[in-house]
């Protein structure tokens, strides 16, 4: 047992070392492309050497690329959580702030930023037909947002969306009303939600939809108009809910694209980018990939060990590949009370995945590895075999997916060279 | 294939009947219990499916009956009731949570504190896992599509697996 602890220990160093030498490789290949540049601004120079060393792709450029980055995030203790930055403005004008740490997810749609993060500018409320304040309760799997609706041109790579409808999220602004809290856990500061905000860049072109534009009992209760006399539901056209802001850029709008590269044991950082618009240019084609439409609901089915699991989900917004119970699986839990998995040997898996209507079929390989194993690796962020236990409804297709892979989100009833959306493609 | 007897409550014969009762004395609000939900007993599914402004179905099997409520929000609860007309299991789909506080009853906090302490070891966006003694609860999904199921082991009825309710 303690052999096989120490050899656990040796096989973590070395990877801590791959890790520094990775994030080596990755300024390398900055410093290589800036080097490039020089060397092809200096009129060429030697193409050819005795060695030829591998290097990665270079990463991909153009006014609609936007790094992101898996790193501890602004809470210092994130496990795979891919941030990025968005420059948030006061409408029409330049007086902007800069905000990073901003989680990119393809599990929700709109921009939400913390009041506590965004110092600098003072945004305009969005007010209902009588003047009060709009103010919204997003729910999330096991808690909600709260803050007021606030517009902004927010700018992310070259890319802009004028007058975009933002949550603020803030705790005290507006006195939460029952039926929000009555949902769960607050997620609305740094130490709660481990992120300055959230860019949700998935499939949906608002957060709520056709439920949330009139009152009455198909409302479910996530916008509010708040007199001082108290919150209360009210109805919220579709152009004034909190929307997927790629909707609102003037090209490149139909979608998304995450790419990341291919890791092997935890690292420290791992660096991407986020692509806007699908075949709208030469660096967003399809290419390779292939096309899975989803239901109505953002599904579709994967299938495992023969059983199709129809209520399953990519989103980079999950920390690890959530999948099925240690009932159904029998991947043990992990023993500190998590829901992640602990298998005593790493679990190498596969699954089939198919959109709907039988439309794109394809394998995905994975690996489940201990948690306790993966955590003991104290720098480290990024764990592509991160895997833990989900209700019995299917997978949850989060970060870990997106390594290696070009991940495709289209949004809704947008037009694209693989068909109109919503769909995924890898 | 078990037989199942389908028994449908419109919402409308749970208002006329709690109207009745208020007529009776009582007022609406004192026949209903102080909390509905999972761990309460069979009637506080009424209350459950007043709040909900729900229809409801009736499954009968041999070891319990599960009494579905389908709110005009999308979102269908379904709870879980012994023959010794308990509430042991509840489970949820819909494109929003239902109110967690109204279907967990007593239980709720437990799942709010849980939910908090979750940041713990890690901050991190994941389906919620509670595996406690008294209580065992799985949510998951994601906007516009939220599942899961709860349950107190202790009131299982013999025989029937955790698995079943969902």
């Amino acid at each position: 047992m303690m052999r096989f602890e120490r050899n656990n220990r040796k096989l973590v160093t070395s990877e801590i070392s791959m890790k520094k030498m990775s994030i080596l490789n990755f300024f390398g290949v900055h410093l290589g492309f800036a080097a490039l540049a020089f060397v092809v601004g200096c009129g060429g120079g030697h193409s050819s050497s005795a060695s030829t060393p591998i290097t990665p792709p270079p990463p991909p450029t153009g006014s609609n690329v936007q790094a992101i980055i898996v790193n501890a995030g602004p809470g210092g203790n994130y496990a795979n959580g891919v941030f990025t930055s968005v420059s948030v403005c006061m409408p029409a004008t330049t007086s902007c702030q800069t905000i990073d740490g901003i989680l990119v997810d393809t599990g929700s749609s709109g921009l939400r930023i913390l009041s506590s993060a965004l110092t600098s500018v003072t945004l305009p409320k969005q007010t209902a037909a009588d003047g009060n304040a709009v103010v919204e309760c997003l729910p999330f799997v096991s808690g909600y947002t709260w803050g007021p609706v606030e517009t902004a041109d927010v700018q992310i790579s070259g890319e802009t969306a004028k007058s975009l409808p933002i949550q603020i999220i803030s705790a005290t602004d507006f006195p939460v009303p029952t039926s929000c809290s009555n949902r769960g856990a607050a997620e609305n500061t740094l130490a709660q939600l481990g992120a300055n905000g959230i860019i949700g860049v998935g499939l949906n072109a608002q957060d709520c939809g056709d439920q949330c534009v009139a009152t009455g009992a198909q409302n479910p209760d996530l916008y509010f108009e708040c007199p001082t006399s108290g919150c209360v539901v009210t109805g919220e056209p579709l152009a004034k809910q909190v929307i997927n802001p790629v909707s609102l850029f003037t090209g490149d709008n139909n979608g998304v694209i995450i790419e990341l590269p291919a890791i092997t044991g935890p690292e420290a950082t791992v660096s991407g980018s986020l692509i806007f618009g699908i075949g709208t240019r030469s660096n967003n084609g399809l290419g390779p990939a292939t096309v899975y439409p989803t239901d109505n609901q953002f599904h579709f089915t994967t299938t495992y060990k023969n059983q199709a699991y129809p209520a399953s989900f990519i989103d980079s917004g999950s920390n690890g590949l959530f999948f099925l119970t240690t009932a159904i699986d029998g991947i043990p839990t992990c023993s500190n009370a998590s829901s992640f998995y602990c298998p005593t040997t790493t679990e190498n898996l596969s699954a089939t995945t198919q959109g709907a209507g039988g439309v794109g079929t394809g394998t995905v390989n994975f690996s489940v590895a201990n948690a306790d194993g993966l955590f003991a690796n104290a720098s480290a962020t990024a764990f592509s075999q991160l895997g833990g236990a989900n209700t019995l409804s299917g997978f949850d297709w989060g970060l870990p997916f997106f390594f290696g892979r070009n991940v495709y989100s289209a949004i809704e009833g947008q037009s694209t060279p693989g068909g109109v959306g919503p769909y995924w493609a890898y | 294939m078990k037989a199942f007897l389908w028994q449908t409550i419109p919402i409308s014969a749970l208002l006329r009947s709690a109207v009745c009762a208020s007529l009776l004395g009582g007022s609406l609000f004192l026949t209903l219990p102080a909390f509905a939900g999972l761990g309460e007993d069979a009637g506080s599914v009424d209350a459950d499916q007043a709040q909900m402004q729900g229809a409801r179905r009736v499954t009968q099997s041999a070891a319990y009956s599960v009494h579905e409520i389908k709110a005009p929000t999308g979102v269908t609860v379904r709870e879980y009731v012994s023959k010794s007309g308990q509430v042991f299991g509840v489970a949820w789909q819909g494109p929003w949570p239902p109110d967690m506080r109204q279907i967990l009853a007593n239980n709720f906090e437990t799942y709010r504190q849980a939910s908090e302490a979750q940041v713990n070891s890690h901050n991190g966006r994941r389906p919620l896992v509670i595996d406690q003694h008294e209580f065992v609860m799985h949510a998951g999904g994601h906007m516009r599509s939220f599942n899961g199921r709860a349950f107190i082991p202790a009131l299982l009825p013999n025989g029937v697996t955790p698995e079943s309710i969902r």
